[in-house]
């Protein structure tokens, strides 16, 4: 069993300093670079298939600045098999459309049976990527999965999808794209085997120039999204703290919300 | 005269999904705005009684019979009708839903199109060098106004961004058919599942009623459940309720769950840590109801109230229905 999983190092949300350099990029220094969380669920779901399996290797694929092995390592210590790094300084700037063609053009050079993505990324929370690469492939798509069921006999992939309601039961033939949810299940530590056996792991390095890729119509010139401008939001103002019985408090959340014309 | 489109969702019932309802409102207001056409397109097997709800909002509907979108998942379906129908006519935006199905739509469409997407509009202006589309990033910390570099593209817009309002007429439905090339491999869906346990969505709700770990159980949010009947609202959780199994994940609100923007959103016994507040704090109310003053909500709650969620949250409860009865 072949899996390629997406991976996007991403500002440490948890930090909550993300913020806009003054290029009007995302500032990638301003907190430590830590993996996308939704895309550590997919990595979490890919292990578990290839225990289960007893067999088959995990790729990691990320298009990031030259700094990604930083990140790309943690994941590798939590067994993925290596890494593939697309990196260009012409990729600094990159729109999700752009970004979806880069790795969708490094996806045909690796062999897989499935590649599965986080559903969105917590910098941008765009979500469009995973559906825009699969398209890209002519491979089916399977997104908001909260359960993943390859058949690797009939060549066929089933992923409950998540509805408002409950789920849809989606089947697909392999080869096919994923988009993971935290439903597949919570994320394991890195060992310290993990992390011993990640310094040795291979990370390839590819620029546009190894994908066969001009500069002039991939990445940052070929944005097709322009930020024009950025503002605060307004302050909410101070909290009004109340104590006092219970019945004081809910007496005052009443006639806050008649205050607000909320009731 | 240029044109702007919304792709409709499938809503309950073989009828509109309320976001493609609210795009719609925006549509026909910025077509009418810069003179231009709004035009409404449904996909679907029988497409009619979404095409006569989406035709009181816009006074063109192209309804598009698709027998496929009865057994397969309707992104790729709808996706593969956008592509070819844009393979003669040039929209200057295309509208659809920032949730599940329209993302899905948007990105297929846009790999296809080399069209660009912004995401997760708030409010929409039109420049002389096309949409303006202003967003929240950074879990609402910064607001971004964006415009795309062709001047035309496609636009996920959030729920309760604007209030559906019907036209004063009622529009034309013409079929259409879109054959072409477009080389989308449809998803089969093999079952359709309803949970016990599921809740109304809350990414449309105007009202949000919540509970965090302090709720203590899924007994605990029959409370919860209770405050949000009587307010009209829906149930949501933090990650620390559903990680514990007490709520459906797809009642989770936060980071690695749903962004939600709702009128007033009621915090019980949800701390309000960075994870969480990223999926909420763009509310237009927040309230919490927590025992820890020291909770990093207190620090962005408009009025937080010292204390055991179930005292309080019975007092208020009692106080809800006497008002209303």
């Amino acid at each position: 069993m072949r899996i390629v999983v997406l991976v996007k190092p991403v500002p440490d949300p948890a930090s909550g300093s993300e913020r806009l350099g003054p290029d009007g990029r995302l500032d990638r220094a301003v907190a430590p670079n830590v993996v996308n969380g939704n895309d550590e669920f997919a990595l979490e779901a890919a292990l578990k298939l290839v225990e289960a399996a007893g067999e088959g290797e995990i790729t990691l694929l990320s298009m990031a600045p030259a700094n990604a092995p930083e990140t790309l390592r943690k994941a590798l210590a939590m067994g993925a098999t290596r890494a593939v790094h697309v990196t260009d300084a012409a990729l600094a700037g990159s729109c999700a459309v752009s970004t979806a063609a880069v790795l969708a053009r490094a996806l045909r050079d690796l062999e897989f049976d499935f590649v599965l993505a986080g559903i969105d990324a917590s910098d941008g929370v765009g979500g469009i990527v995973p559906a825009a690469i699969a398209a890209h492939l002519g491979l089916p798509y399977l997104s908001y999965a909260q359960r993943i069921e390859p058949d690797m006999t009939t060549r066929t992939i089933r992923v409950r999808r998540t509805s408002p309601t409950g789920y849809d039961l989606l089947e697909a033939p392999l080869p096919a794209v994923i988009g993971c949810t935290q439903a597949l299940g919570e994320p394991r530590y890195p060992s310290l085997k993990g992390i011993m056996a990640a310094r040795g792991k291979e990370i390839v390095t590819r620029s546009l120039a190894d994908l066969g890729l001009d500069p002039a119509t991939h990445g940052a010139n070929a944005a097709t999204t322009a930020l024009l401008d950025s503002t605060m939001p307004p302050s909410r103002g101070a909290t009004e703290i109340v104590r006092g019985t219970p019945d004081e408090g809910a007496a005052r959340i009443v006639d806050f919300l008649v205050e607000r014309r909320i009731i | 005269m240029g044109a702007i489109w919304v792709i409709a969702e499938p809503g309950p019932d073989g009828g509109l999904a309320r976001i493609s309802a609210e795009a719609a409102t925006l549509v026909r207001e910025l077509a009418a705005a810069t003179g231009r056409e709004a035009i409404g397109i449904v996909v679907a097997p029988d497409p009619a009684v979404a095409a006569a709800d989406l035709a009181t909002y816009l006074a063109a509907v192209w309804a598009i019979t698709e027998p496929a979108a009865t057994d397969h998942a309707w992104s790729a379906v709808a996706a593969r009708h956008v592509v070819n129908l844009l393979g003669t006519e040039a929209p200057d935006a295309i509208f659809v839903g920032a949730g599940a199905d329209g993302r899905d739509v948007a990105g297929a469409v846009s790999a296809q199109t080399g069209l660009g997407v912004l995401v997760n509009a708030t409010a929409v202006a039109w420049t002389d060098a096309g949409p303006a589309v202003e967003m929240n990033v950074f879990g609402g910390k910064l607001i971004t106004t964006s415009g795309f570099t062709a001047g035309r593209g496609i636009i996920t817009i959030r729920p309760n961004v604007t209030t559906a309002v019907q036209a004063d007429t009622v529009g034309r439905i013409e079929p259409r058919t879109a054959d072409g090339p477009a080389a989308l491999p449809l998803v089969r869906v093999l079952e359709r599942v309803s949970e016990a346990g599921a809740k109304a969505p809350i990414e449309e709700a105007k009202i949000i009623v919540s509970g965090g770990r302090g709720v203590g159980g899924a007994e605990g949010f029959g409370l919860v459940e209770d405050l949000a009947d009587a307010l009209g609202g829906a149930v949501g959780a933090s990650r620390a309720a559903v990680d514990s199994g007490w709520i459906p994940y797809a009642q989770q609100i936060g980071q690695t769950g749903k962004i939600v923007k709702p009128e007033l959103y009621l915090a019980l016994g949800i701390s309000g840590a960075i994870q969480h507040k990223v999926g909420m704090r763009t509310s237009g109310a927040i309230v919490a109801i927590n025992r820890d003053t020291d909770a990093p909500i207190a620090e962005f709650a408009d009025l937080f109230v010292a204390g055991d969620l179930f005292e309080v949250g019975a007092a208020l409860l009692t106080r809800l229905r006497a008002r209303s009865g």
